[in-house]
C-alpha cells in the first residue's frame, strides 16, 4: 500500500482539517473571534477542495487506522468507503458547508460566543464528513453520535435563554433514543454476519437472510437511528425545537445535512434493508406519514423558522418514502436538490430575521419584498424549488418520487400528492405574509438587506436551486432515476396540486393581518409535545421517583437498620462505632488480620 | 519502581504529619508517582505474559507471606489510573481550615492504600492495603466532610467493613481450598495450582458467592450500594475523586484478578444472579439518579449506576467484555473524579448544588462548564473519549455471550436494557448539566469566579488521559487484552 501519496491522503485530510480547526480553537484562539472564524473557514475550504478532489479522481484508496481489533472478535478499522454515494454527499456536505460557514461571518459578528460557535462548526464539519466516510457500523455510529453531540451545542448556543437549553437537551435525548435501537441493530448484524464493515457484510449477507425474522427486526432497529436523526415520526419532536439554535445552524445541520444523514444511513445499508418486504413497507409508511404531518402543522405555524423546520421533516419524508419503495436514486436525488433550496430558504429567512432585529413572527412582517429585494428574490427561487414549480430543482426530484410512488403504491401516492397540496399552500402562505401587503410593524417598514456576506451565499445557493435538477446538470453528480413509461398524469396532478394549493393560500392570506384560518389542533403541532409529556411525566418520572423513595426508605433505611440490628450478635460490635471512636475500627481492622494469621497457621 | 509507587504516598505523608509544608509534599510526590507511573506504561513490555517489575521480601516464610509486587496489563491500567487522579484530587483540594496536615496526609494514605493494593501479587497485602486506606476515607468524611457527615462517614465504615469481612473470609475460603501442600498468597503460585488441580465445584459456588457479596459491597452492587451515594455527597471532593475513582475500583480490579480466573465454575453458577444484580444497578439506579434534586447526590448514584456497565462486561466471561470492563474502570474513574471535582469547585464558590439554586453558571463559571461538559459527555458515552470505547466492547462482548439466532437469551436481553440505560444516562446528565450550567443565572451568582488558572492542568490531564484512550483505545487494549488471555486460558 502507498501510505504516503496525495491520493491516499486526501480522505484523511477531508476529516483532520476541520478536527484541527476545532481544536485549536479550543486550545488557542478562544479569545480571539476573528482568529477562530477565520481558521474554521479556512478549514471546511479545504475540506471542500479535498472533497472536489476526491470526487473528480476514482483512484483513491486510503489506508486504513484500525480503531479497535481485540482478538478478531471486534474488529473496528477507521477505514473509507468512497463510492459514487459517499462522493456526492462529501460535495454536497462540504459545499453547503463552506457556504453556510461564510455566511456565519456576517450573522455571528457580534456574538460573544463566536469562538465557540466556529469550533462547533468544524466538529460537525468533522462528524458529517465521518459518516459519509465511514465504511463500517461502529465508525459510523461514532460519527452520528457526533453530530448529534455539536448539534446539542449549536441549538443551546445561547445556552442562557432557557428555551435554547431546553431544545438542545430534547433534541440529543431524542435522537439518543433512537440511537438505542440502532445500536441493538448493529449488535445483531455484526453477531450474525460476523463483521461490522459493510463490505464484509454484503459477502455473508446469506448468513442474516436466512432467517428473515431475524433480518427484519433487525433492519428496523437500524431504521430507529434514521427515525431518530431524521426527525421522522413517532420521533419528530426535537426538531421545531432546534430552530432556537442560530439560523445557520439551522440551514446546515438542521435542513441541509444532519437530518439527512437519516437518508444517507439508509441508502448506504440498502443491501440489507432490501432483502426485507416487511422493513420497506414500514420504512415507507414511516416517511409517508412523516411527509404528511410535516406537510399539516407547517401550514398553521406563525414563526417562519418553525414553518421552514415543518415542511424540512415534510421533505425528509419524502426522501424515506423513498427508499421505502426501493429508489435509493430518487431518494438521494431529493436530498441533493433539498440541500440547497432548504439551505437557502433558511438562510434567507435568516436576513430576514437579522434585518429586523430577530423578529421571527411573520405576522409581524409584511411588505418585506420592497426593502430586502435581493433576500426576497432568493427566498422566492428557494419557495420555486420546494413546491416543485418547474423548472426549478424541487420539480425533478419530487416528480421522481411521486412517480415512484403512483407505480408502487396508489396509498402512498395520494398521501404523497395531499402533501404536494400543503407544501405549496403552507410556502405561498408564508411568501404572502412576509413579502407582500403593508408592513405590519414599524420593524418590518424599516428593515433593511443584509451585508454582501450573507447576501453572496443566497445568490450561490438560488442559482444551485435553480439548475440542480436539470437532468443535464444532475447526471454530472448522481445517477437521475429515469421516468419509465409513466403517464404524464403525475406531473399533471402535482401540478394541479401546486396550483390549487398556492391559489388557495393566495386568495386566504392575501392582505390579511392575522391568521383567518385557526385550527388550534395543527397549530398545537397535534398535541405530539403535550403526549410525550405527559407520557414520560406518568411512566418514567413517577418511576424515579417511586424508585428514589424505595431506595431511601426500604434499601438504605431496611439495610442501615438490618446491619445495626442485633441480629448474629453483630449488632453490639456495631454499636461501638455508634458510640463513635476510631479505635474500634482499628479493633475490627486488627481482628481481620489475627484472622487471616489465625487460619493460615492452624489450617 | 512499584516499591516507589508504594511508599512514596506513604512517606510523604509521614513527612507532612511531622511538619514539612503539607500541600507542597503531597503535590510533589503526587507528581513523582504521576512520573513513575507514566515511565511504567511506557516501559512495559506488551509482548511479554505474565507480570513484569516484580519484586518480592520474604514477611513470613512460615505463613509464605511475602512483601510482593508485580504488574501486567490489567493492574498496570489501574496503577495509571491511581495514579493520575492523586495528582488531580491533590491538586483539586482547595483551603482546608482546620488540620490541612490531616487532609493531605489522609489523601496520601488511600492513594498509598490503593495502588498497593493494586500492585501487590500478595494475597494478603492485596487485602491489607485495602483496608489500609478505608481508615483515612473515615476521617476525611467523618472531619471535613459536609451535611450530616458523622452519619455517611459511619454508614460508608460499616458497610465497607462488612464487605471487607465477608471478602476475607471468602479469601480465607479460597487458600483452604487448596491441597495444604500447595497452598500459597502468590497470585502465580494460586493461578498455578488452580490450574493444576481445579477446585472442586461446590466450592467453588460457595466461595464465588462470598467474594461476590465482599467485592460488591465495596463497588456498591445493587442492593449493597446505599452507602455510596450519601459518602460521596458528604465526601470532600478530594476524598470522593479518590473513593469513587480509584478506591472503589479495588473490587472490580478483585473480580477480574482472582474470583472470574479462580473461580470460573462458581463464576459461571452466579451469572444469572450477577445479571440481575447489575441490571438494578443500571436501570433500577439509574431511575433513582433521575428523581435526584442536588448535583452532589446524583453525581454519586450515576456512579453507582455505572458500576453495572462494568459488571456487565465481567459478568460476558469473555475477551472482549472483560477487556471492555477494564477499560471502563480506568474511563469511569477518570471521568467521576473530574465531575466531582468540578461539582466541588461550585459547592465551594456557591455553598449549594441544590438545582434549584443553581443554573446558567456557564456565563460565569466558562472553564468549569467546558471541564464539566466534557467529564458528563464521556459519562454518558459520547465517541471520543473513553467511556465510549469501553461500553462498546462491553455491549459487543455481552451481546455475544450465548447468542443464538432464533431468540435472545439472558445476556441479549441484559444487552438491550442496559442500552436504554444509557438513555436514561443522558436524561440526568443533561439535566444536571442544564440545571447547573445554562439557562439563566440567579443574579446572586453574578460575582462567582471561574477555576483558578492552575486546575486547568488536573482538569487538562484527566481530559486528555480521557481523549487520548477515547481515540486510541487500541492502546489500552494491547496491554490489558493479553493479560485476560492468559487468565482464561490458565484457568480452563
Amino acid at each position: 500500500m502507498n501510505y504516503f501519496t496525495t491520493n491516499s491522503s486526501l480522505p484523511w485530510l477531508i476529516l483532520l482539517l476541520p478536527l484541527t480547526s476545532a481544536a485549536v480553537i479550543t486550545l488557542f484562539t478562544r479569545r480571539s473571534k476573528s482568529w477562530s472564524a477565520a481558521i474554521s473557514v479556512v478549514a471546511v475550504l479545504g475540506s471542500f477542495i479535498c472533497s472536489c478532489l476526491v470526487f473528480v479522481r476514482l483512484d483513491i484508496s486510503a489506508p486504513e487506522f484500525t480503531w479497535l481489533d481485540i482478538r478478531g472478535t471486534l474488529q473496528v478499522p477507521i477505514g473509507f468507503v468512497l463510492d459514487d454515494l459517499s462522493r456526492l454527499m462529501l460535495l454536497i456536505v462540504s459545499g453547503v458547508g463552506s457556504i453556510i460557514h461564510i455566511y456565519s461571518l456576517g450573522y455571528m459578528r457580534d456574538d460573544a460566543g463566536e469562538s465557540r460557535y466556529f469550533a462547533a462548526l468544524s466538529l460537525f464539519m468533522l462528524a458529517m464528513l465521518g459518516i459519509v466516510l465511514a465504511n463500517n457500523f461502529v465508525m459510523l455510529f461514532i460519527f452520528w453520535e457526533l453530530v448529534g453531540f455539536t448539534s446539542y451545542v449549536l441549538i443551546g448556543h445561547w445556552f442562557d435563554r432557557d428555551a435554547a437549553a431546553e431544545a438542545g437537551k430534547k433534541a440529543f435525548i431524542t435522537t439518543r433514543i433512537g440511537d438505542f435501537g440502532f445500536m441493538i441493530g448493529i449488535l445483531m448484524i455484526w453477531i450474525a454476519s460476523g463483521s461490522l464493515v459493510f463490505d464484509d457484510i454484503i459477502a455473508h449477507l446469506s448468513k442474516i437472510t436466512s432467517n428473515p425474522a431475524y433480518l427484519t427486526v433487525a433492519v428496523l432497529l437500524i431504521f430507529c437511528g434514521a427515525v431518530g436523526k431524521s426527525a421522522q415520526f413517532p420521533l419528530h419532536v426535537w426538531l421545531p425545537d432546534a430552530m432556537e439554535g442560530p439560523t445557520p445552524v439551522s440551514a446546515l445541520i438542521h435542513a441541509a445535512t444532519m437530518v439527512a444523514a437519516g437518508v444517507y444511513l439508509l441508502v448506504r445499508v440498502a443491501f440489507l434493508i432490501q432483502a426485507s418486504q416487511t422493513a420497506l413497507l414500514v420504512i415507507a409508511w414511516i416517511g409517508t406519514i412523516t411527509a404528511l404531518l410535516g406537510g399539516l402543522i407547517a401550514t398553521q405555524q406563525s414563526d417562519i423558522k418553525k414553518i421552514l423546520a415543518y415542511s424540512t421533516m415534510s421533505q425528509l419524508g419524502y426522501m424515506i418514502m423513498a427508499v421505502g419503495l426501493t429508489s435509493n436514486e430518487a431518494a438521494m436525488f431529493h436530498l441533493f436538490t433539498h440541500a440547497f433550496f432548504k439551505a437557502l430558504l433558511f438562510l434567507a429567512a435568516g436576513s430576514i430575521i437579522v434585518s429586523l432585529h430577530h423578529e421571527q413572527n411573520i405576522w409581524r412582517m409584511g411588505g418585506l419584498s420592497r426593502n430586502l429585494k435581493l433576500t426576497f428574490a432568493t427566498f422566492f427561487v428557494g419557495a420555486l424549488a420546494l413546491i416543485g414549480c418547474p423548472p426549478f430543482s424541487g420539480f425533478f426530484s419530487k416528480d421522481a418520487i411521486l412517480a415512484l410512488a403512483y407505480q408502487n403504491n396508489s396509498a402512498i401516492f395520494a398521501v404523497g400528492l395531499t402533501t404536494a397540496f400543503l407544501t405549496a399552500f403552507y410556502v405561498s402562505r408564508a411568501i404572502v405574509v412576509v413579502f407582500f401587503g403593508k408592513p405590519r410593524t414599524d420593524l418590518a417598514r424599516a428593515g433593511k438587506e443584509s451585508p454582501a456576506v450573507m447576501t453572496a451565499p443566497l445568490i450561490i445557493l438560488a442559482v444551485f436551486s435553480f439548475i440542480a435538477g436539470f437532468p443535464v446538470f444532475a447526471r454530472n453528480f448522481l445517477v437521475v432515476p429515469r421516468e419509465k413509461e409513466v403517464a404524464v398524469i403525475v406531473p399533471a396532478l402535482a401540478m394541479a396540486a401546486l396550483i390549487v394549493g398556492s391559489g388557495a393560500a393566495i386568495w386566504l392570506y392575501r392582505k390579511r393581518d392575522r391568521d383567518p384560518l385557526s385550527i388550534g389542533v395543527i397549530r398545537n403541532r397535534l398535541y405530539f409535545d403535550e403526549f410525550y409529556e405527559w407520557l414520560i411525566d406518568s411512566t418514567q418520572e413517577l418511576l424515579a421517583r417511586v424508585a428514589a423513595f424505595f431506595d431511601r426508605w426500604v434499601i438504605d433505611g431496611g439495610a442501615v437498620r438490618g446491619l445495626s440490628g442485633a441480629t448474629f450478635g453483630f449488632g453490639s460490635l456495631l454499636r461501638l462505632f455508634q458510640v463513635g471512636n476510631l479505635q474500634a475500627y482499628a479493633f475490627l481492622f486488627g481482628l481481620g488480620i489475627v484472622a487471616i494469621i489465625y487460619f493460615t497457621i492452624f489450617h | 519502581m512499584l516499591l516507589f509507587l508504594v511508599l512514596c504516598p506513604i512517606a510523604a505523608a509521614i513527612l507532612i504529619l511531622i511538619g514539612a509544608p503539607a500541600r507542597f509534599t503531597a503535590l510533589v510526590s503526587a507528581i513523582l508517582n504521576f512520573i513513575v507511573g507514566l515511565v511504567l506504561f511506557l516501559e512495559f513490555d506488551r509482548s511479554a505474559t505474565g507480570f513484569q517489575f516484580v519484586s518480592s521480601t520474604v514477611v513470613s516464610t512460615d505463613w509464605g507471606i511475602h512483601f510482593a509486587f508485580g504488574v501486567d496489563g490489567l493492574n498496570l491500567l489501574m496503577l495509571s489510573l491511581a495514579t493520575i487522579v492523586t495528582v488531580a484530587a491533590i491538586w483539586f483540594t482547595g483551603n482546608i481550615g482546620n488540620y490541612e496536615r490531616g487532609f493531605y496526609a489522609s489523601l496520601l494514605f488511600i492513594s498509598a492504600g490503593a495502588i498497593g493494593a493494586f500492585a501487590s501479587i500478595d494475597l494478603f497485602f492485596f487485602y491489607a492495603f485495602h483496608e489500609l486506606a478505608l481508615i483515612p476515607t473515615f476521617l476525611l468524611i467523618g472531619i471535613w466532610g459536609t451535611g450530616n457527615r458523622s452519619r455517611a462517614a459511619w454508614k460508608i465504615t460499616i458497610y465497607l467493613t462488612v464487605g471487607s469481612f465477608i471478602l476475607l473470609i471468602g479469601l480465607i475460603m479460597l487458600y483452604q481450598s487448596l491441597p495444604a501442600a500447595a497452598r500459597s498468597f502468590d497470585f502465580r503460585e494460586l493461578q498455578s495450582v488452580v490450574a493444576r488441580n481445579g477446585i472442586a465445584d461446590a466450592t467453588q459456588r460457595h466461595i464465588y458467592l462470598l467474594l461476590l457479596i465482599g467485592f460488591g459491597v465495596l463497588i456498591s452492587l445493587f442492593p449493597f450500594h446505599s452507602w455510596a451515594p450519601e459518602a460521596y455527597a458528604s465526601a470532600p471532593a478530594p476524598a470522593a475523586m479518590l473513593h469513587a475513582g480509584v478506591l472503589k475500583k479495588f473490587g472490580l480490579y478483585g473480580l477480574l484478578r482472582l474470583a472470574a480466573p479462580l473461580l470460573p465454575d462458581g463464576a459461571h453458577y452466579w451469572t444469572g444472579l450477577l445479571v440481575v444484580l447489575l441490571l438494578g444497578n443500571i436501570i433500577y439506579i439509574g431511575l433513582v439518579t433521575i428523581a435526584q434534586r442536588r448535583l452532589d447526590w446524583m453525581l454519586g448514584y450515576s456512579s453507582v449506576m455505572h458500576m453495572g456497565y462494568i459488571f456487565l462486561g465481567i459478568a460476558s466471561a469473555n475477551a472482549v467484555g472483560n477487556t471492555g470492563a477494564a477499560t471502563l474502570i480506568f474511563a469511569h474513574g477518570l471521568s467521576i473524579a473530574l465531575l466531582f471535582a468540578i461539582a466541588g469547585q461550585i459547592r465551594e464558590r456557591t455553598g449549594t448544588l441544590s438545582f434549584d439554586d443553581l443554573g446558567g453558571l456557564a456565563k460565569v463559571m466558562p472553564f468549569a462548564g467546558l471541564t464539566f461538559g466534557f467529564a458528563a459527555f464521556a459519562a454518558i458515552g459520547l465517541p471520543g473519549l473513553a467511556n465510549f470505547a469501553s461500553e462498546i466492547m462491553i455491549f459487543f462482548g455481552a451481546f455475544r455471550h450465548g447468542w443464538e439466532m432464533q431468540r435472545f437469551h439472558l445476556f441479549q436481553v441484559a444487552t438491550v436494557l442496559a442500552l436504554w440505560g444509557v438513555v436514561i444516562s443522558t436524561v440526568y446528565m443533561l439535566r444536571a448539566y442544564r440545571a447547573t450550567f445554562m439557562g439563566t443565572m440567579p443574579e446572586r451568582w453574578e460575582k462567582v469566579a471561574d477555576l483558578s488558572r492552575s486546575l486547568r492542568i488536573p482538569a487538562a490531564i484527566l481530559i486528555a488521559a480521557l481523549l487520548a484512550v477515547g481515540f486510541f483505545p487500541q492502546m489500552v487494549v494491547n496491554i490489558v487484552t493479553p493479560a485476560i488471555r492468559t487468565y482464561f486460558t490458565a484457568s480452563k
